[in-house]
């Protein structure tokens, strides 16, 4: 499943990110990695972006990026 | 003399801890082959004067976006004597990465862990003597905003630069394709196709000394930021309250900067008139009239924006600092998506209702280029106060009471239609390159230091480099309306006259005539000029102007005129701000063609229209 289907309040594990060189170093950057666990908080209406966190760090992330992030659901 | 370079992520205070170290005595520096601005200050440091180099902030040396690839440049030509890296204490998690990064490049370096106060408050514990082991560097503490650990850290910048006397550049690492590069993209793309090997490994050791060195709690305590968002953001409420937050500020920055424009310009006037224009008595009537109304007049126009953008600034940097901005990108993604724009570009944009001026230097919050161009592009379609009071005359002139409102309501619906529409149309060309994913940090409350810093920093920029620009486009409209002497100023004998006739064939489809064309030459300057232009142009006092005007134009025209005023290029200093800001002469001639063309197309579609229909 991507983190665009992970419902608000809670969280996943990136198991895998198929993102172009530019957004997959960005995500990287951002914290978004392979084994890190990622919260969702909230999403924007009107098909709006998703606010997540992953470690320390909040970010808001388009609901078509957020398809390129495969996830498992934490156990 | 000696040189050390800061470099840090987004959002760590990078400028906080540069300001403080350095004083206020920053300035804009220029390197060959690096177009963004780039911060400077000398401090006397270690006997002698070492040069500060605020870089600009970067999530990564090896991504691909402007600010990085000028971070690289930098660093693989100019020799630095030391790098030191600001990294956000809280969020090591992830910013040990451009640490290590920059420690394969084998320059000395010092790492500050900034907002060890926010660190402290979220539970996490930092083993110093660990992670300055696996650095390979030293590492300090420091809250860059209260100055905790401040000394301390600048001792270890004078110490560490008097270890290494010989600048150096970034050793660069050699790739088996024989291009030499900091990883910029060709060694990216291909640490990529080596799947992700490349990457995995700084992951790996990233991890490693994140375990040994670092202690935070899995979960964070319930804070202030997340109980906020809570009501910001809400899925419903959100929005609401966004816009009535814009709206407040954008009260506060016209109802404080506006009468201040006005009391400038009013002293400035007064100056002209009691001092200036008597002492200038016995000059020759020409040559005074070039000093009042050409160079006086040019710095005039340069001086009556400084209150407004010194308020802007103030205003624009508390939103920024605060974390709303990035707040505001979030409730508006949805929309902006749709034209290439985010919603740091609708802030920025509604500000420009105000003025134009601040606006488009306000589009330095945004760090993609393409994305700053195309928000420049629109900004100058917002119906700015001046833009306003030509509208409320012309339409009180010439409209019935009645409709005068809604006509006035029209304005602001085409101002946002040919905004919107040349967001759509031009969104291909200014694609952005930046990932849209954008770091919602912690709500902080800036300093007030840092406020009236910041704002003072860009008025003084723009004083700087745009007078000279305005002075003389000023001066040279004063020579087109007061050459061949001897005829009337403004009048249809002048070199403006006859440039208007001569582009009559062009105005007259969009019922415009030649003496009114004048006017748009005015116009063109500021339109704060352009009543009083017309009550020249037409013989009359402003005060029978209204009359004057009501006789010669039907309304057609008149709707036709404001529309060509509301959409081709603003103002001058409008002009000059884009050509600062986008440090590109052919993108600022591009902006003006593009604004008169559509300035024209409309008023042709609209004055044409009626004629057809009526």
């Amino acid at each position: 499943m991507s983190l665009n289907q992970v419902p608000s309040g809670h969280a996943a594990v990136i198991r895998e990110i198929h993102a172009g060189e530019h957004l997959l170093q960005r995500m990287v950057a951002l914290g978004l990695r392979r084994g890190r666990k990622v919260f969702v908080i909230r999403r924007a209406n009107y098909h709006g972006p998703l606010h997540v966190r992953v470690g320390m760090t909040e970010l808001m992330i388009r609901r078509t990026d957020a398809d390129s992030v495969e996830v498992a659901v934490d156990p | 003399m000696k040189r050390v370079a800061i470099v840090g992520m987004p959002n760590t205070g990078k400028s906080t801890f540069f300001n403080r170290l350095t004083g206020s005595n920053a300035r804009v520096a220029n390197w060959p082959g690096i177009t963004v601005d780039i911060q400077v200050a000398k401090i006397p440091l270690d006997g002698g004067t070492a040069e500060i180099v605020d870089l600009p902030g970067i999530y990564s040396l090896h991504g691909s976006s402007d600010d990085e690839m000028v971070v690289c440049r930098f660093l693989e030509r100019e020799p630095v004597n030391l790098c030191v890296v600001l990294l956000h204490a809280a969020q090591l998690d992830r910013q040990l990465t451009l640490a290590l990064q920059l420690k394969a490049l084998k320059l000395p370096m010092l790492v500050l862990l900034n907002m060890a106060d926010e660190a402290e408050t979220l539970g996490v514990r930092i083993d110093i003597a660990k992670l300055s082991a696996a650095l390979g560097s030293p590492v300090r503490l420091i809250s860059a905003k209260y100055g905790e650990g401040f000394d301390v850290a600048r001792q270890s910048i004078e110490s560490l630069v008097d270890e290494h006397p010989v600048a150096a550049r970034a050793a660069i690492p050699s790739h088996s394709a024989g291009t030499a590069c900091l990883g910029c993209s060709a060694c990216t793309t291909d640490a990529l196709s080596n799947g992700n090997g490349r990457v995995d490994a700084l992951d790996r050791e990233l991890d490693r000394i994140f375990r040994s060195a670092v202690n935070a709690p899995e979960s964070l305590p319930e804070h202030l930021t997340a109980r906020l968002d809570r009501v910001l953001l809400h899925p419903w409420f959100g929005l609401p309250l966004f816009f009535t937050t814009v709206f407040l500020l954008f009260e506060l920055v016209y109802r404080i900067g506006l009468p201040m424009q006005d009391w400038m310009a009013w002293a400035l006037d007064r100056l002209k008139l009691d001092l200036l224009a008597p002492a200038l008595a016995p000059a020759p009537a020409l040559l005074r009239s070039f000093l009042l109304e050409g160079v006086y007049d040019g710095l005039g126009t340069v001086l009556s924006f400084l209150p407004i953008i010194v308020i802007f600034f103030v205003v624009m940097a508390v939103v920024e600092d605060s974390g709303y901005l990035a707040r505001a990108a979030f409730l508006m993604d949805a929309l902006m998506a749709k034209l290439g724009l985010d919603g740091r570009a609708f802030v920025i944009q509604l500000m420009g209702y105000g003025c134009n001026v601040p606006a488009i230097l306000g589009t330095r919050v945004m760090r993609s280029r393409a994305m700053r161009l195309l928000t420049m592009l629109i900004v100058p379609f917002s119906l700015c106060s001046a833009r306003l009071q030509v509208f409320v005359f012309l339409v009180g002139a010439i409209f019935t009471a009645w409709a005068a409102p809604i006509v006035l309501f029209s304005l602001y619906v085409a101002s946002f239609a040919v905004a919107i529409l040349t967001a759509l149309i031009w969104q291909k060309r200014y694609t952005s390159r930046e990932p849209m994913l954008l770091e919602l940090p912690p709500y902080r409350l800036p300093t007030p230091a840092h406020l009236l810093r910041q704002a003072w920093h860009v008025s003084e920029h723009f004083m700087r480099r745009a007078s000279g620009f305005i002075v003389g486009g000023v001066v040279a409209i004063w020579v087109l309306t007061h050459f061949p002497t001897g005829v009337p100023a403004a009048g249809p004998e002048t070199l403006a006259g006859r440039l208007a006739l001569l582009l009559s064939p062009i105005f007259k489809p969009i019922g415009i005539g030649p003496l009114l064309s004048i006017t748009l030459l005015f116009g063109f300057v500021a339109k704060e000029i352009v009543i009083g232009a017309l009550a020249v142009i037409y013989g009359s006092g402003q005060a029978h102007l209204a009359g004057v005007l009501a006789k010669n134009l039907d309304w057609a025209q008149a709707y036709s005129f404001m529309l060509f005023t509301l959409i081709y290029t603003p103002c001058l200093s409008t002009v000059a701000a884009v050509r600062q800001e986008s440090g590109s002469l052919r993108f600022t001639l591009f902006a003006i063609g593009w604004s008169l063309a559509l300035a024209w197309f409309t008023s042709f579609l609209f004055y044409q229209g009626i004629r057809v229909l009526a």
